[in-house]
């Protein structure tokens, strides 16, 4: 049923719907709203689940970690600072192959201290080993949460799921949203069912330490059962799309690229804003279209390629990154360009909207004209008095 | 596509006033989208709050530079913040002062004033004057009924309290209506 409400607690709300066992979080802005709720739901019993209080962010993943080794499904959520803290953790959750999922409500990183949206915290972590989703709206941003179990849990993937959604520019954002019921999630997400858990009277141990002979193979299998989720996102979003007519089965999106001339890539609630402006640019003649990236990890190399590659009628694209890997490029350009390696179309890579810098589609259309006249690889919309 | 950019103080209600214009506008079949700028929020600082209205998915998710409507909660912000900038030709601005306006607004503009202080003092019996606009707004721009505000209000306040606030969105609204 389609509802108004805030992004967090429409978040809320699907995690509620489904069904973890176990919640564990720390309150940090713009999270917070998402585990008041849930807090909110357990204690008046809308919830059966246990809510774990901790000290920190370290210890809320680590409550994760247990739980969700001990076989029940487990649900976390922070942002910046807080996923900072838990860099050790995810990785530890990632190795030990446990499909817990987390909310990032995205928020850049200090120093200095922001509490606004871009991608840092969240992309930092890419090397992890977790699922990375990331919506353009509410409504995916409730959606992506029952993908998320789905895929994370599926056995052929056993690993933990990011579902990053702007700090602030959703998360804290009244709009419509299809809501799911209870019926439908259980029809959607099986209850979870690891084929290992701790046990007392059938013991196994997680994380024992890997000797060289054998670490290698650990991290080999890792990587590949995060590669073989790219068919298991497939099948849960067709599966999703046939009971709801939502379809998350592509891991990136294409808007108007048919005969696109400039193509801009881009994650996140920043697309809605592009889609906009190409709409604008279209009507003016301009042929340019934007390639949506849904989920960054694994990364949709292969949907990239069949996008852009073959495509004749591509003369530039333009990377738009809210996140940088400092010294080098936004992370996303620097992923495009791996997955266009022999391509000739130039990639102009733009970092923009940092720290909560707000983006306005001439924003968009200016680093479009920046493209044709070749020039990237670049700050936008820096104040005169650094330059 | 049609905006509004609430200027207010932090503790006047700008952020909630904007949720529930939203959720009004969306009984009303219409989308809505409601944000805050996002600040640090703090008692006294200006702050400002967003709704877009239209009858198709919103997607665009820039702050609002360009508003068709504008409330403006309290009129001392207008010498220190350009309160009025970018309003649409055609627009309407409400502001809260029992003043007669002392300010110039730009061409084109329609100016409605009215003393939502002392109203929401009557009704509330405190100066919060968030409610109280919000009667003005529906009254002012038709984009919301008065029936969906009546309810936004049940929704987010219980009881006396509720009742209270629509106290002064009616009052807010019959003398805007009566003005016209």
């Amino acid at each position: 049923m389609m509802e108004i409400t805030e992004g967090s607690h429409a978040v809320a709300e699907a995690v509620r719907l489904c069904r973890p066992q176990v919640v564990s979080a720390y309150p940090i802005t713009p999270q917070t709203h998402i585990v008041e709720a849930l807090a909110d739901f357990v204690a008046n019993g809308k919830l059966d689940a246990e809510y774990i209080n901790v000290e920190n962010e370290f210890s809320a993943l680590s409550a994760c970690v247990g739980a969700s080794a001990a076989g029940s499904r487990t649900y976390s959520a922070t942002t910046s600072q807080g996923l900072a803290l838990m860099f050790e953790v995810c990785f530890n959750a990632a190795g030990m192959r446990l499909p817990i999922v987390m909310s990032i409500a995205n928020r850049a990183l200090g120093a200095p201290l922001s509490i606004w949206n871009d991608m840092q915290d969240s992309i930092s972590l890419r090397d992890a080993g977790w699922l990375q989703f990331y919506a353009e709206d509410n409504q995916e941003a409730t959606d992506l949460h029952y993908i998320a179990y789905r895929v994370s849990e599926d056995r052929k993937v056993l690993l933990p799921s990011f579902v990053c959604f702007d700090g602030f520019i959703l998360s804290h954002t009244y709009e419509p949203v299809d809501m799911l019921t209870q019926e439908d999630v259980d029809k959607y997400l099986p209850k979870f069912n690891p084929p290992e858990r701790l046990d007392a009277a059938d013991p196994v141990s997680f994380g024992m330490y890997a000797t060289p002979e054998y670490y290698l193979e650990f991290r080999y299998e890792h990587d590949k059962a995060l590669k073989d989720a790219r068919e298991v996102i497939a099948k849960a979003g067709k599966e999703f799309a046939a009971l709801f007519g939502r379809d998350y089965s592509a891991m990136v999106e294409g808007y108007k690229l048919e005969d696109a001339e400039t193509v801009i890539v881009a994650m996140g609630s920043i697309c809605g804003t592009i889609k906009d402006s190409i709409d604008e640019m279209r009507a003016e003649g301009k042929k340019v279209g934007l390639l949506r990236i849904r989920v960054f990890r694994p990364f949709p190399s292969e949907d990239i390629t069949k996008f852009i590659k073959s495509a004749t009628h591509v003369k530039r694209i333009a990377v738009l990154d809210k996140n940088i890997s400092l010294g080098a490029k936004g992370a996303t350009a620097i992923e495009v360009k791996d997955a266009l390696y022999g391509s000739t179309v130039p990639v102009w890579n733009y970092i923009l909207g940092l720290g909560g810098r707000d983006v306005r589609k001439k924003d968009i259309k200016e680093i479009v004209v920046l493209a044709e006249k070749g020039q990237g690889d670049q700050f936008y919309g820096l104040r005169k008095e650094v330059l | 596509m049609r905006e509004l950019r609430i200027h207010g103080r932090g503790g006047q209600g700008s952020v909630t006033a904007a949720e529930l214009i939203a959720v009004a506008a969306f009984e009303g079949g219409v989308f809505a989208q409601a944000f805050p700028a996002f600040g640090v929020e703090r008692r006294g600082a200006p702050v400002q709050a967003f709704v877009r209205f239209d009858n198709k998915k919103i997607r665009k998710r820039s702050q609002v530079y360009e508003p068709d409507y504008i409330i403006v909660q309290d009129s001392t912000l207008i010498k220190d913040v350009n309160v009025f900038l970018g309003v649409k030709p055609g627009g309407i601005v409400i502001v809260n002062t029992e003043k007669k306006p002392d300010f110039k607004i730009p061409e084109g503009v329609k100016l409605i004033t009215i003393d939502a202080t002392s109203i929401a003092l009557k009704a509330l019996g405190l100066p919060i004057t968030n409610t109280t606009l919000m009667g003005a707004f529906a009254a002012a721009t038709g984009e919301i009924q008065f029936a969906a505000l009546e309810n936004a209000l049940k929704h987010r306040f219980k009881g006396e309290l509720a009742t209270r606030n629509i106290a002064a969105a009616k009052t807010a609204f019959d003398f805007v209506k009566g003005a016209a």
